[in-house]
């Protein structure tokens, strides 16, 4: 018998024929017999597709082909799935967003704003983001690079591998715990030693030693990460030269993965800036502006959580500018941080 | 050669000596103190939640672990984790049985799919969309995803009702499903990310020899992609249970805040811990925040258990490299 | 002042795996040692070993006795560092540090070991960049990135930055196995200008280079695989490749070997 290397192939054409063919009978099963609205039919659509496709690729091309085409339609179609909500999360905040981005948005806190006030803003929020982000920062940078210094240059055996799981466990405790965390060991315990009444204390700052906690991990992973990528052959140089080895990690090691350390620490950032439940539970709920951290403060995600679950109609739109500025400053933070890091002169 | 030489050179030509105190050693002590810090921040968390929540435990009047519902008035203080973590594993397991086969067939178009500088482009927004704080997800899914998935719950329970997941008379609305459906979109970035990595790195070699039998794009991918990348798969798939077990606003805000144990998605209904800890933390005296962080502390026992046994594979895995 | 390298009884592990064992030489003074062998036969660990660099790999250590100028460089409390400014070292691929500019780089061992001034440095580069031959090729543009510039004018870099630190010894591994031919011979040129001011010890694959180069050559071989290095034979280059003593000798240098 002879092996033939041509096989019979679907036109170029078939997929796009059958995808409309599905279109058009789902479309004619769901509103015709009253199935369902759009959604049925695409659900339907998608289906009837996939099956109408197997079943000719089978016949022509064989049974090979035929699982081949599906596998690609449905990788294809996980992608537009994910699409779709996406897409439209990204509209809405927009969208939703844009009708109070005024300025007394960012002009003006919610203090004195009853349920029939349609003005009010975010100021308070903002800066209680910024000096709580801000404090966590300064707390988690120096630690976290010094503790990804000792995982990468100084750490060996057990306690380094200990600390190595740990730091990756770390990065996966929930905020709501953390904010928990923060408030059975700083607000109940530690705050009332400070206080004059013996009172716990809510404060901004105890925001920030909760985000501090989400960050730590993130910024020694990434920056362990970063270090490893450095050439052994820079440390060696550097040692052959009579440089004592911590010199070598602050002058020459730390320099070199600089770049990628920072996009590290943004995009920690990033994710500290949109958390909502650790603030929730331990800065306490402050409507006015407060630039002092150890005063209770608000931030931009608690904000549009408060005012999302504010029956006045006018809490709405200002919960929806909220979010679009979180999602400005967050995307822009993560969008910054990833352009860096390609521009990073390390690669993998 | 050497008989010249003693133990201890001319003193004129000693070489200097190390400094016991130097600045090399302060350094070490300091970054090791840096990396112990984790440990003990670990450690903190377990002794303080541990600390706080005996008290409110001693004063329970009901069984924590069997006890469905959770009243920490003054008047009535019996509370129970039991509906809660049913709840929370619920929630997640869905999200995860919906978000799973969809971030992979992405991670999969992206790796081996999409023409390379569309897959850089999009692996890019994937991870930007990972970045999205979960309040905007909450938010959206309470206004906006809200109706179409009463529609489809009013659908399942017209034609499928019979099976008790989609089974009662309504209302339909805030549910399990419509907050599984918000999980499963929140984790898809992170899933996907992370298994387009693993994908990516299959190698070349390997795809290669597959192709050279004969097989197919999809038999390639079955036969060196998929087994190559499973231990990445299990990690990443349970990095985002992880996530959604822990994940609180947006369920707090999509969920229907009921204390019953019910396979039932459609119906009104669902809740978790950590919704729970943002629902009731407003209203909680000293007794009723002890209450909530004995049940912090038993959703940071599961994550920790959950993410432990990710990690545990990803190593394992490194060891064969 | 270049400086007479001892070694008695040198053996050097990885763990628990013997790479040399009993290494026992004595180098001269303003002289160019080449040390060839078949790969894994322990030249590169016998060179490292010299300045102390064998140790800066997780569970590697020395034994025996290794002095220089009769100091024991292995002995305790010793200052590693101070080693290793007096011994030199260039590796197999040239590493400057990516960071700096070509100025930098230069002077890099210098400004970590604490001078200052603008003057001084400036000074001390480019007489380690016309040491190195490298001035006329980069004096316009010392603020450019060291990476920048072709393999052959970075490994130059780098032998321009282990001179500005004047150390007695320069330590050479495989230094023009990543360059071109060219660039190779630039580099050989500059080792006999340098054999003047210092003592090298250059490890090399290439046989016409350690004859081409070198005063003294050292063989090293192993008998199998896992077994550790041994230095064989030890004498004048010109004897070494035209009349060796040993029968091994003969076979690697003529190709019935390695």
């Amino acid at each position: 018998m002879m092996v033939s290397l041509t096989a019979r192939r679907l036109p170029r054409f078939a997929p796009l024929a059958i995808g409309a063919g599905a279109v058009a009978v789902a479309a004619g099963l769901s509103f015709g017999l009253g199935l369902g609205g759009p959604v049925m039919t695409g659900i339907l659509a998608a289906l009837l597709f996939v099956a109408a496709l197997f079943g000719t690729a089978w016949r022509v091309e064989g049974s090979r082909a035929a699982r081949n085409r599906v596998a690609s339609a449905l990788i294809y179609g996980a992608f537009v799935l994910a699409v779709i909500p996406l897409v439209s999360v990204m509209f809405t905040v927009v969208d939703k967003g844009w009708a109070r981005l005024d300025g007394t948005f960012f002009g003006t806190s919610m203090n004195n704003i009853s349920a029939f006030d349609a003005h009010g803003g975010a100021y308070h929020a903002i800066i209680g983001t910024l000096e709580q982000v801000g404090i966590a920062v300064l707390i988690t940078v120096p630690l976290g690079i010094l503790g990804a210094v000792y995982i990468v240059e100084y750490g060996r055996g057990k306690l380094a591998s200990w600390i190595r799981f740990f730091v990756d466990v770390m990065t996966g405790i929930p905020s709501i715990v953390a904010g928990l965390f923060i408030l059975a060991f700083w607000v109940m315990v530690v705050s009332p030693m400070f206080s004059a009444d013996g009172a716990p204390t809510l404060s901004g700052f105890a925001a920030s030693l909760a985000l501090s906690v989400l960050m730590l991990p993130t910024v020694v992973r990434s920056t362990e990460e970063m270090l490893r990528l450095v050439p052994n052959e820079l440390r060696e140089g550097s040692y052959a030269l009579g440089i004592p080895k911590w010199k070598t990690i602050t002058k020459i090691v730390l320099p070199t993965a600089g770049p990628g350390i920072v996009t590290g620490v943004m995009l920690a950032i990033a994710r500290a800036a949109g958390e909502t439940a650790p603030v929730m539970l331990v800065a306490g709920v402050n409507s006015a502006i407060a630039f002092n951290p150890f005063e209770s403060q608000s931030s931009l995600s608690y904000y549009v959580f408060d005012q999302a679950t504010d029956s006045s109609k006018y809490a709405e739109p200002r919960a929806w500018a909220g979010a679009l500025t979180l999602v400005a400053i967050v995307l822009t933070l993560t969008v910054v941080a990833k352009l860096l890091a390609r521009r990073s002169k390390l690669s993998r | 050669m050497t008989s010249s030489t003693t133990t201890k050179p001319a003193a004129g030509a000693m070489l200097p000596r190390r400094r016991r105190f130097g600045a090399e050693t302060i350094f070490r002590w300091l970054t090791t103190g840096a990396g112990t810090a984790v440990l003990v921040i670990i450690v903190a968390i377990a002794t303080f939640l541990i600390a706080e929540a005996v008290p409110a435990l001693r004063d329970n009047k009901e069984n924590f672990f069997t006890y469905k519902e959770w009243f920490t008035g003054p008047a009535d203080r019996k509370f129970g984790i039991a509906a809660l973590a049913f709840g929370t594993v619920l929630s997640a397991t869905i999200a995860l049985l919906l978000a799973v086969p969809v971030a992979l067939g992405i991670a999969l178009f992206l790796s081996h799919y999409a023409p390379r500088r569309i897959s850089t482009t999009l692996g890019f927004l994937i991870d930007l969309l990972a970045a999205v704080p979960s309040i905007v997800f909450g938010l959206w899914g309470r206004d906006y995803l809200v109706d179409p998935v009463k529609d489809l719950s009013a659908w399942l329970n017209e034609y499928m009702g019979w099976l008790p997941l989609f089974g009662g008379d309504g209302p339909f609305g805030k549910s399990v499903l419509l907050g599984s459906i918000v999980l499963a979109i929140m984790v898809l970035p992170i899933i996907t990310s992370l298994s387009r990595e693993v994908f990516m790195q299959t190698p070349k070699a390997n795809e290669e020899a597959a192709l050279a039998l004969g097989a197919t794009k999809w038999e390639m991918i079955r036969t060196s992609v998929l087994p190559y990348g499973r231990p990445g798969i299990i990690a990443a798939v349970l990095l985002g249970l992880g996530r959604a077990l822990g994940e609180t606003i947006a369920l707090a805000m999509t969920l229907g805040t009921t204390f019953v144990i019910s396979f039932n998605l459609v119906e009104t209904g669902g809740n978790s811990i950590a919704a729970n800890i943002a629902n009731k933390f407003g209203e909680a005296d000293d007794f009723g925040r002890g209450a909530l962080i004995a049940s912090g502390l038993v959703l940071f026992t599961i994550t920790l258990i959950v993410n432990m046994t990710a990690r545990a594979i990803v190593y394992r895995r490194r060891e064969f490299r | 002042m270049a400086k007479r390298i001892e070694a008695s009884g040198v053996t050097a592990y990885y763990g628990a795996f013997k790479a040399i064992d009993s290494v026992s030489m004595t180098i001269e003074p303003k002289s160019v040692t080449a040390l060839i062998g078949p790969s894994g036969c322990g030249k590169s660990t016998f060179l490292r070993s010299i300045n102390r660099m064998h140790e800066v790999l997780p569970g590697a250590r020395v034994e025996g006795r290794l002095t220089v100028d009769h100091q024991d460089i292995y002995e305790r409390d010793v200052d590693v560092t101070a080693v290793r400014r007096m011994i030199g070292m260039v590796f197999q691929r040239p590493n400057p540090f990516p960071t700096m500019s070509i100025f930098d780089n230069v002077v890099a061992g210098l400004r970590l070991n604490g001078v200052r001034g603008k003057a001084a440095l400036e000074e001390a580069a480019e007489k380690a960049l016309r040491g190195a031959n490298l001035w006329n090729e980069v004096k316009d543009r010392l603020k450019k990135p060291g990476g920048g510039l072709s393999g052959g004018q970075q490994q130059r870099l780098c032998i321009a930055r282990t001179i500005a630190v004047e150390p007695q010894i320069v330590l050479m591994d495989e230094p023009c196995s990543a360059l071109d031919p060219i660039s190779t011979l630039a580099i050989e040129d500059l080792i006999s200008q340098l054999k003047d001011k210092y003592t090298i010890v250059i490890v090399t694959h290439n046989m016409q280079q350690a004859a081409r180069v070198s005063d003294r050559t050292a063989f090293f071989s192993i008998e199998k695989t896992g077994d550790p290095g041994r230095l064989v034979e030890y004498d004048d280059t010109q004897k070494i490749f035209t009349n060796p003593a040993e029968r091994k000798t003969e076979d690697y240098i003529t190709g019935r070997f390695g």
